[in-house]
């Protein structure tokens, strides 16, 4: 059992954290990063012959590099300091996740290194991803389309 | 269990810290100091132990001493393995003995010197601990470059090493005595806020040390906590005078004392680490010994014993507590 007297006194001494502030932050930085996105399909759209669908691709592939290269340049952790989950959220935090990793472990060899590490913080998005994946497209089944 | 020595002495101390600490309020107490966590070396374990490296090379050239003139080294840090202490030491030491109680290591080490030297086994022991804010992120968190954000309760590990030489030959400053601490379990689990883990093995180690010894806080001019941070150090001094009726009125904390908390926001509640106690021991505590401005002085390192295994096997953090009291002679 806790100690209950230890507890209200270190209760006493808990700051607030701003979590509506922080959730207001990430909706709009998360809702900028959704719109940039939008921008660059629509661009590719307008600018090329590239269907839509493959246009989406495209975008993703953009933001992932603009990700990647801002972790590697070493600001997108001051960014995430900033923005919190509204950058971490969007596909430029699974880019980030990714290439941290690497870049933290690539001391220790590409196999062993890189090769172990790289999924550390996104396998658990790949894995769950897919599996939520597999359970929705039952439930998409069942409910008459495919 | 509480320790007095006759005959151990501090001969010197060094200290050698990077960038955030540079910019803290106790700079000038510092021997070296870098702008880079790199070190000039290609990763934060490396860097690390060039750090232990350094210092001990500052200590043993301030002291005039060669390496083989030492009888022993004890010392550890974050590392899985200890492996900054022991890459670092290698070639320093005639004997060496490895040393982990996370942030409490540096009063530890010095526990485990003063009693072999006191009891006549030993000449002389350098005590050395050190950890680096990135190498620990890497280890005990996410990967460095993530930046995942953290509450305001979490504590900032200090990059740094701090090392003392211990002598049976009479200085002006000696260990007075100590208290070995016990593991403490008051089923705390937040990783991110070490103050309110770390802070009931505070209490129960200065409240024994105080009653073996049968003093008063008053008695020493000043009580210095590890790392328990800007609400850890609340916590401690509530707590023991709300249940035990003990004032501190001299007291403060390491993690406090290190950065500047206002200015330096990344550093969220205060420093940690096995040197911050270190760092603020050995340079800011005996330098000011040296000049007299404090004359008794308890050192309270304290220690997470934090496993982020056990956390997620649903294990509570465990804490320690080792004091250690030095005087002007």
């Amino acid at each position: 059992m806790k100690n209950i007297k230890y507890e209200i006194i270190a209760n006493k001494y808990k700051p607030k954290e701003k979590k509506l502030k922080n959730i207001i932050v990430s909706f709009i930085v998360g809702g900028i990063i959704g719109l940039i996105g939008e921008a660059i399909i629509e661009l590719i759209c307008h600018y090329t012959k590239i269907s839509r669908i493959d246009a989406s691709t495209y975008m993703i592939i953009i933001l992932i590099f603009i990700a990647s290269l801002s972790t590697a340049l070493g600001f997108f952790d001051k960014l995430v300091t900033k923005f919190k989950c509204g950058i971490l959220i969007p596909i430029t935090g699974f880019a980030h996740s990714m290439t941290s990793s690497a870049l933290e472990y690539k001391n220790e060899g590409f196999i062993y290194g890189i090769g172990s590490n790289i999924f550390k913080l996104a396998g658990s998005v790949i894995l769950y991803g897919i599996v939520s994946a597999y359970f929705f497209s039952i439930i998409r089944y069942l409910l008459g389309g495919i | 269990m509480t320790f007095k020595y006759k005959n151990v002495y501090i001969k010197d101390t060094a200290t050698v810290v990077g960038p955030y600490e540079k910019k803290g309020p106790l700079k000038k107490y510092y021997d070296k100091t870098y702008d880079d966590l790199y070190f000039g070396e290609k990763s934060w374990e490396k860097a690390e132990v060039k750090l232990v490296k350094e210092c001990l090379n500052i200590l043993l050239k301030k002291v005039s001493l060669n390496k083989r003139e030492i009888d022993l080294i004890v010392g550890g840090d974050l590392l899985n393995q200890i492996s900054a202490t022991t890459y670092g030491v290698k070639d320093y030491c005639k004997s060496f003995l490895g040393t982990y109680t996370a942030c409490g290591t540096s009063v530890e080490s010095m526990i485990i010197a003063s009693s072999l030297i006191d009891s006549k086994k030993i000449n002389n022991a350098i005590v050395e601990v050190s950890s680096h804010n990135m190498s620990a992120e890497k280890q005990y968190r996410n990967p460095t470059e993530y930046g995942a954000p953290k509450p305001k309760t979490a504590t900032f590990t200090c990059t740094g090493s701090g090392t003392i030489l211990l002598t049976n030959k009479k200085t002006d400053i000696r260990v007075e005595s100590s208290t070995i601490g016990k593991i403490i379990d008051y089923e705390q689990n937040d990783p991110n806020n070490m103050g309110r883990v770390m802070a009931p093995a505070a209490i129960d180690t200065i409240k024994k040390h105080l009653k073996d010894l049968n003093r008063d806080p008053s008695y020493y001019d000043l009580i210095l906590t590890g790392d328990l941070g800007i609400y850890g150090k609340e916590i401690l001094k509530d707590y023991l005078k709300k249940e035990y009726s003990i004032k501190l009125n001299s007291y403060n904390d390491c993690g406090v004392m290190i950065y500047d908390l206002e200015k330096q926001k990344e550093c969220l509640a205060g420093g940690s680490g096995p040197v911050c106690s270190a760092l603020v021991g050995f340079g800011y505590l005996y330098n000011e010994l040296k000049k007299k401005k404090f004359k008794k002085v308890l050192l309270v390192a304290t220690g997470a014993l934090f496993s982020p295994t056990m956390v997620y096997e649903k294990e509570n953090i465990y804490s320690i507590a080792n004091a250690i009291s030095l005087e002007v002679v």
